[in-house]
Formats: structure tokens, sequence, C-alpha cells
């Protein structure tokens, strides 16, 4: 099996614009969605995750515009989150050029949406969002809750029986991000993702907690992930995706190598 | 200038390879349609296409295509992608059995994950295509360059002289075919980064 495992950088974007620090040496405007999505794409990202952050609904539509400026000009993956509620904002956004969709909240409101969206657009493009934390008391070993609005709102799903349920859905990827370790940097839940990795056959993201990139190797070896993604150490420049993807040859890791 | 033709049965959403061939073709004209007048009148055609195979078939019946289709792939530089490559096989294992285009002879077949080869279905992400022959479509395109798959089926065409690149997923499969003036690709060239995109390149220059 040669497929390789993917390095995705995530952008947070609000009002049409990228926030967080993006630190690039030869970048002129750090906030401008098209210069930063080429830049990780110049240094060989596997795909690029959006996720639009926008809190007023009526700047909503920016998203789309911003989707399909990139699109024209970045040709790799592209998906995009947050707020996605119908089977109409996904279609808006697969029209304006991003290849994935991903859906957290509106999903456990409403689990219907996966299937119907999956047969509306086909499963390649629908990804669900899983928000999970630790349960303090499982009785029968280590347990996972569903949450949502960024770890807010528990919801008294378990995650790795709602990830099934998503994969019997429709869904054709699972984006997993654990509560307890996002924002950490002390690396992914790797019980989390392996023992999900366990019980589905759809690829899987592993998501929230990457420090350094020891942890992407950890989460791919030892969690089991068909891709990681990270926000932080590439906008702040702790590391490169150059850099993560060299990490990773070099520990035997079978990864697109762009760079030769 | 070049017209280029993007067929659009209804089937998947065509703005990322109407984007990429406009990317690659700045001076050419790229028109999405569904005309057969459109696409009789064009230079060149590409053969996009998502989703399930039946469907798929169904909406190029419902539209008048399958003539269009055929003749267009003798007469001129033709490119099918991703579903647009599978539909041009005789018949697709998909939907309990689809008769498909039959262009080229074979059928498409959906992966299986098997104890000694466990693998993800649908196989998503970037896999190398290995080149089987020489080509104007690998112009500048390195042998065991990355493309971006997204896929549940493959095809298995009985002329394996057609057979100009493979993929090693489980097992091989045939992931880039040609014949005569027909090019067609299973993974997204306009999703492939500058692969990709030398490679639509090169379909325009054909």
């Amino acid at each position: 099996m040669s497929i390789t495992k993917r390095i995705i950088p995530c952008l947070d974007v609000d009002n049409g614009r990228v926030v967080k620090g993006v630190k690039f040496v030869d970048i002129k405007d750090a906030g401008d969605p098209v210069e930063v999505a080429k830049r990780y794409n110049d240094q060989g990202a596997d795909e690029i995750t959006f996720l639009d952050i926008t809190a007023s609904s009526s700047n909503r539509k920016t998203i789309l515009n911003v989707v399909e400026d990139v699109a024209s000009q970045v040709f790799i993956p592209l998906t995009v989150g947050g707020g996605i509620s119908s089977v109409k904002d996904i279609r808006a956004l697969l029209n304006s050029g991003a290849d994935k969709i991903t859906i957290n909240t509106a999903a456990i409101k409403n689990p219907d949406l996966i299937s119907e969206a999956s047969n509306a657009v086909g499963n390649q493009c629908i990804v669900v969002a899983i928000d999970a934390k630790r349960k303090a008391n499982s009785p029968n070993g280590i347990s996972w809750e569903i949450y949502t609005h960024g770890g807010r709102n528990s919801t008294g799903i378990d995650a790795l029986e709602w990830a099934q349920n998503m994969e019997l859905r429709g869904a054709g990827e699972l984006l997993v991000t654990s509560m307890d370790k996002d924002g950490t940097k002390q690396g992914f839940d790797l019980e989390l993702m392996k023992a999900i990795n366990d019980k589905v056959n759809i690829p899987t993201i592993a998501s929230g907690g990457v420090g350094t990139l020891e942890d992407l190797y950890d989460g791919i070896e030892k969690g089991k992930a068909d891709a990681v993604l990270a926000a932080s150490i590439f906008h702040f420049g702790t590391y490169s995706i150059k850099e993560a993807k060299e990490y990773l040859s070099k520990k035997g890791i079978n990864v697109r190598n762009t760079y030769d | 200038m070049n017209i280029i033709a993007i067929i659009d049965y209804g089937m998947s959403n065509l703005s990322s390879v109407e984007k990429a061939t406009k990317y690659v073709a700045p001076n050419d004209s790229v028109v999405v349609t569904s005309s057969p007048r459109e696409i009789d009148n064009a230079d060149k055609v590409i053969f996009p296409g998502q989703g399930a195979a039946k469907n798929c078939m169904e909406s190029i019946y419902d539209k008048n295509l399958d003539k269009i289709i055929k003749k267009n792939s003798k007469e001129k530089p033709f490119l099918g992608i991703c579903m647009g490559m599978q539909v041009l096989m005789s018949y697709s294992e998909e939907n309990s059995g689809t008769n498909c285009l039959d262009i080229f002879e074979g059928k498409v077949k959906k992966f299986k994950t098997r104890k000694d080869t466990k693998i993800k279905i649908p196989h998503m992400g970037w896999n190398k295509v290995s080149k089987k022959n020489d080509h104007p479509i690998w112009y500048k395109i390195k042998d065991e360059s990355y493309f971006y798959f997204v896929h549940s089926y493959f095809i298995d065409p009985i002329d394996k002289s057609t057979v100009i690149g493979e993929t090693k997923y489980g097992d091989i499969f045939s992931s880039v075919i040609a014949r005569d003036n027909i090019v067609a690709i299973q993974g997204h060239p306009e999703k492939s980064s500058d692969t990709g995109l030398q490679f639509l390149k090169n379909f325009i220059g054909i």
C-alpha cells in the first residue's frame, strides 16, 4: 500500500481573513487566505482546511468568496468547516471550489443530514468532525463523549458509537479532535485515535494537541491516523510542512515528497 | 485559441476542473456544457465525474449525451477523469451492476479489504502513479509522481496495452489509460498540485 499519510494545516478564517499568526518570511499579507494557502501548497501541504469562525451570520457568505479565490489559484484539496447546517450550504461551498466540508454540530442535531448530504454529493465530500472528551468515570475502561461548540456543550453521546454511526450514514472521513488535548501542545489523544480507527474503515484525521513533529509521528504510527491536522505549529513558524515531512520520512512514514 | 468543453451531465461539481483548466489554458475558451452542439464544436473535451456509476449513466442517457461522448472520443483529444474514466469501460460492478459506455473493454471493480492487505475505502489521498508506457501526457512528469485520488472502485481493462499508469492500493490497479486520442485518469489532476497542472497542460497541448 503506497498511499501517503497526509499533513493538513488548518486555518481559522474570520470575515474572509486568516486570523491567528501565520509566519512566512516572504509573505506580504499574512491575512490573505490566497497567499497563505499558496505558501502552504509550495511547502508541500497535502490539503488545506479552512475553519470559518465568522460569528455574524450576515457575513457567512464571505467564506464562499474565500473558497472561490483560493480554489482558482491553489490546486490541492480544500476542506471547509464551520456553521454548515444544510445540503444547500454544502452545495454552495462545493460550487465555490471546496472539495470536502466538515460538519459537527449540525450532524448531532440532525444525524440524517449526513445520509442526505452523502447521497446528494457523494461520501467523499463529507467529513464528520468529532470533538471528544474523556469521561471521568467509565465502568468499561476509557470512554469518550462528544461535545459541540468547541468543547463547551456535552451531548451524552459516546464517541466510538458516534464514529460508527457516522460511517454507516455515509461519512467519507472523520476529523477527530481531542478536547482534552486541543491547545495543550502535549500531543494527540492516541488512545482515542486508535480506538476510533479500530471501529471504522474510513480515513481518519487526527487533530488537537500537536506541539512537536514527534506528535505527528505518534498520531500516524500509534494512533493509526491517515492524516494529521495542525494549526499553531505551522502558523507560528515552529516547523514548516517541509520539515514535518522530512522528519516523518526519516522515521519511515510514507509521505508525499515534493522537494527532490 | 482552442475551445475546451468540460462535459456537464449534472453529476458532479465541476468547478475545480474548470478552474484548473482555465489556469493552465488562460488563452483558450473553456466551456462547461451539456449541449451536444457545443461539445461537437469543441477542439478538446474533458469528461469529469463523481458519484455512483448508475446515476452517472442515467444522467448521460437523460441528457442524450451517450452518442456525443462516443463520437467525440473518436474524433478529438478526450480526457476522462475519475468517474469520467470509469464509465468509459464496458461494465461497472457498482449499484448491483451497471452497463457503461463500452469505449474501453473491461470492468470496474470495487476495492476489497482483506486480512493480509487491510485497506480503507474510499482510497483517499495522494498516491504514486508508475508510468507503464510513453505518452505525450507524461511530458515533464516524473515516474512515480503523486496524484490525488478519491474513489472506491477501479478499472480493469482487458487490453493491457492501453494501460499507461499503474497505482498500488492493496493490489495494483490501472490508474491511467490511453488509446488513440483518449486519455483517462482515475486520480484528480485538478487537485494534484504542480504534477496535476502539468498533466492538464499536456492534455491541452496534445
